[in-house]
């Protein structure tokens, strides 16, 4: 069966990746009940400002390693600063708005961030510098290379530092406690913009480590790229439970193994009928069977009906 | 009094939310036309049998009889249409809507236009647009409020909002008539004023079924009366004999007396 | 009835009506490109009107609703096209068109309507992107919608010899193919319009709004909210379908691409930046949103290079760029829509107060 482990390899990776950029869609609705559209487009920009850094030094002579550490740190720093203030100048004011005012902004917020990437770098695909040695591996016939160990690696380290923010600091506290009841916390003397800020940039902060690790993994980018991504991502954090962290992990995994398995086996499944290029309804199609029997998603909190 | 058939049987209900016991089995009659009171300290369970008849919650066990027929589990839309309505303990009006409109809204499960009727406006459904109207306005008369049809809901002072929501539970023609501490934040005149408003319901025909905290509305309304006290029936009787039962006082004292 | 016959309105209504039929031929002064703006300007009120009855109406976040006028299209393509060689008249596929979207929209509506808001939102768009994903593929191994190339050739609007795309003369007046789908949509907009009107203020349309304000009262009084909800997303997706078919029809040419998630997306900008539950307002938005990018395109070039003598960005992007940035500024300045019902205005007062 090493197709079915060479599957899950990969699956493993692209799930990793969802994972990353899932985290800041469900932090930001954890906390305040919004669908931030724009995310996808974050971890784009994040992308393609690591390019542009990377390249820079590259040719500047830096190792390539080196440089992509300069990457990821510069896209960091822009995507945290967008995610700022994305919150602050467009989410902020409609605070006690209509439910769907901020989703309107959010999808205006995605359509300039599109629009300003591509007057900066162009409408053509731009090409990711390798960062490592791409190495071959092999395992039971199945083979994987350096990038994805060094992906996966590094969603775990982001992944755990998270967790380590949310559940062992003060203001993971303080953000655990505005999702749980923005009120009783803000009595708390929680200081609600901020815990809300912060979610942004944190958020903003993994989609820009996770913008480089789709940049190093297809080593290609453009400015289109964040809007399939990010609808992936979003369905990935609805199915594991929207708001809950492990959620966002276990989902985005989850949907990087259906979506792996489900090219690699459709062909067989259908008897031909159906090829790969549908790889893209299995995440919609297990989306929608999942909710129809869990309709809060697989680790939601069941939100009854209170009278 | 035991000559009046029975309307609703709760038959054994009992209902748990994780390891808590909400409701255990509880069994009690109520019969046509009388004002049964249900009362309990805070967390008996008294609102959870609410929900549970009402079709709100599923019962984990038993289940309820309903005028000789089982009520249906999970169907709210079904116990109303079978005629149960219910108030709510933090009132639920529809806040943007009109007084007015509120009520008429009631009035759904007892008419029948549909989407082609809406569209054509033909005879029947103009008639019958214009006979929800006049109910609707007969029955903010009923209550007391007519003056205040065109205010927004959530725009009435609360005594007004309990009341609007009496006339919207109304507005389905119910046979029993649930309300879910309608006293609750009411001053003096209010509550008395209340207790004009609900006798006059159950003169008109309607049974009615009372939770409520305060005792002395309770035992000066109702004919029978069903105590609980955490998820279980302890007494179902007249107010002079629960008011005196030992096991009454122990619930709500908490010793033994 | 007596508002209706003074005089004052009455005269309104004349100029409205006057305007109207005036309106595709002014337009065409400008050149045929400007009537089919505005032919498009129509549709897409259809479109948000029946998106209005789901969103604006029961509070439904539809976030796929393209799907269901991509079935209209492609019902329209494949019944009256040389793909198949089947050439059914207009009255009969328009009704199959709206009633297979309105099977496709109960389909999925009944298992997923218990949804909350956001979670539903995320359900229709993962359905309209199925739909979308297999439009373009549903090329192999049996050829049925002709795949990313899109089914070409088809048949336009027939009424006995009266060809809706071809340029005739009526009265001594020219009247081109655009102009005289301008006159049908304009038809089926006001069609649509009575029915939102009349709805809105319906038993039906009661019951969607006490939904809206409080599901568990609305159910505890006897609305099976269930059923009212399917009816308010089967009618949505049904009048998706119509469109969907005078769409195929206008345009000749269906392909996946004109059915992509930013469609929807567009369709519920109108709806909400117009304002939301308020006919007037709904068709204001959709009127703008799409005069708007086509207007951008024809300015944005001459405005560069009076301001700056040459052309610095590049005009499509930036004619998007100025596009999000005026849905952003509108939901910050007027977070009820451009044109809100009076009662939402009135909310939203008190609100701030």
């Amino acid at each position: 069966m090493d197709i079915l482990l060479q599957q899950i390899i990969n699956g493993l990776v692209q799930g990793a990746i969802y994972a990353m950029v899932a985290l800041g869609y469900t932090m930001v609705y954890g906390i305040m009940g919004l669908i931030n559209f724009a995310h996808g487009e974050v971890v784009m920009i994040g992308t393609l400002v690591a390019i542009t850094v990377i390249t820079l030094l590259v040719g500047a002579g830096v190792p390539p390693a080196m440089a992509g550490a300069c990457g990821v740190v510069a896209a960091a720093a822009v995507c945290m600063i967008i995610g700022w203030s994305l919150e602050r100048v467009a989410y902020r004011p409609l605070r006690n708005a209509q439910r769907l005012a901020p989703l309107i902004t959010a999808i205006g917020c995605s359509i300039v961030l599109q629009n300003v990437a591509m007057m900066v770098w162009g409408r053509n695909y731009m090409t990711f510098p390798p960062l490592i040695a791409k190495t071959q591996f092999e395992i039971a016939g199945a083979s994987f290379t350096s990038v994805q160990v060094l992906i996966l690696l590094v969603a775990s380290v982001s992944m755990g530092g998270l967790l380590f923010l949310v559940y062992r600091t003060k203001l993971g506290m303080a953000m655990r406690a505005t999702a749980q009841n923005p009120a009783v916390a803000g009595l708390m003397g929680v200081n609600a913009n901020r815990v809300i800020s912060s979610a942004f940039v944190v958020g903003s902060a993994l989609g820009a480590v996770a913008g480089v690790m789709v940049g190093t993994y297809y080593e290609i980018a453009h400015y289109q790229m964040g809007f399939m991504l990010g609808l992936k991502a979003f369905t990935a954090a609805v199915l594991g439970g929207i708001g809950n962290l492990a959620g966002a992990m276990a989902g985005g995994l989850l949907l990087g193994l259906i979506e792996a398995l489900g090219a690699g086996y459709i062909g067989d499944l259908t008897g031909g009928f159906l090829g790969s290029h549908y790889q893209d309804i299995f995440a919609f199609a297990v989306l929608i069977v999942v909710l129809m029997f869990r309709p809060s998603g697989l680790f939601g909190e069941k939100t009854g009906d209170r009278a | 009094m035991n000559a009046l058939p029975v309307l609703l049987e709760a038959q054994g209900v009992a209902k748990h939310f994780g390891g808590v016991k909400a409701l255990r089995d509880v069994s009690l009659t109520i019969r046509k036309g009388e004002i049964y009171g249900l009362i309990g300290p805070n967390g008996a369970g008294k609102t959870t049998f609410f929900n549970c008849m009402t079709g709100l919650y599923v019962p984990d066990g038993g289940g309820f009889l309903f005028d000789g027929l089982p009520l249906k589990a999970d169907a709210p839309h079904q116990a109303a249409e079978r005629g149960i309505a219910r108030t709510f303990q933090n009132i639920r009006l529809f806040g943007n809507m009109s007084a007015l409109e509120n009520v008429m809204v009631g009035r759904h499960v007892r008419t029948h236009a549909g989407v082609f009727g809406a569209v054509l406006r033909d005879r029947r459904t103009r008639d019958e647009e214009a006979a929800i109207a006049r109910r609707a306005e007969e029955l903010l008369h009923y209550v007391g409020i007519e003056d205040r049809a065109d205010d927004l809901a959530k725009n009435l002072s609360y005594g007004d909002q309990r009341r609007l929501e009496i006339a919207r539970a109304l507005a389905t023609e119910p046979k029993l008539l649930c309300l879910d501490e309608p006293a609750a934040g009411m001053n003096g005149t209010e509550t008395e004023e209340l207790r004009v408003l609900i006798e006059g319901i159950r003169k008109d025909g309607t049974t009615i079924l009372l939770i409520e905290h305060d005792v002395k509305l309770v035992m000066g309304l109702c004919d029978r009366v069903a105590v609980l006290d955490y998820g279980a029936l302890i007494i179902e009787d007249v107010p002079a004999v629960v008011q005196h039962d030992p096991r009454v006082i122990e619930a709500y004292i908490g010793v033994a007396a | 009835m007596s508002k209706w016959l003074n005089l004052r309105s009455g005269l309104g209504l004349a100029l409205v009506a006057a305007v109207l039929i005036a309106l595709p031929f002014v337009a065409g002064m400008g050149g045929q490109a400007w009537v089919r703006i505005l032919n498009f300007a129509i549709l897409y009120a259809f479109l948000a009107l029946g998106l209005n009855i789901v969103v604006g109406f029961a509070g439904l976040l539809d976030l796929g609703y393209i799907a269901f006028y991509a079935v209209g299209a492609y019902t329209w393509a494949l019944l009256a096209s040389p793909h198949f060689g089947i050439h059914l008249p207009f009255w009969a596929i328009l009704p199959i068109g709206a009633v297979l979207a309105c099977v496709a929209g109960a389909t999925l509506g009944a298992p997923t309507l218990k949804l909350r808001g956001d979670y539903l939102a995320i359900v229709t768009l993962g359905f309209g992107e199925i739909v979308r994903i297999f439009m373009n593929n549903l090329n192999a191994p049996i050829n049925i919608t002709n795949g990313a190339q899109g089914i070409t050739m088809i048949d336009p609007v027939v009424v006995g010899q009266f060809k809706f795309s071809a340029t005739s003369t009526i009265f001594g007046m020219t009247v081109t193919g655009p102009q005289k789908y301008y006159f049908l949509l304009v038809l089926l907009a006001l069609f649509v319009i009575l029915v939102n009107f009349r709805l809105q203020h319906s038993r039906i349309g009661r019951a969607w709004q006490a939904i809206r304000e409080d599901e568990i009262a609305a159910k505890a009084i006897g609305i099976n909210t269930r059923n009212v909800k399917l009816l308010a997303f089967a009618m949505g997706a049904s009048f998706g379908g119509i469109a969907g078919g005078i769409f195929a029809a206008m345009q000749g040419f269906v392909s996946p691409e004109s059915f992509s998630l930013i469609e929807s997306i567009m369709i519920l900008a109108m709806v909400v930046l117009g304002g939301m539950g308020h006919i007037p307002g709904v068709i204001l938005g959709a009127v703008l949103l799409t005069v708007l990018p086509e207007a951008l395109r024809y300015a944005v070039v001459p405005a560069q290079k009076a301001l700056f003598g040459e052309v610095l960005a590049d005009p499509e992007s930036l004619r998007m760029l100025i596009f999000g940035l005026a849905l952003i500024l509108v939901m910050r300045f007027r977070p009820a829509g451009l044109w809100p019902s009076p009662e939402r205005r009135r909310e939203l007062a008190e609100k701030a107060r």
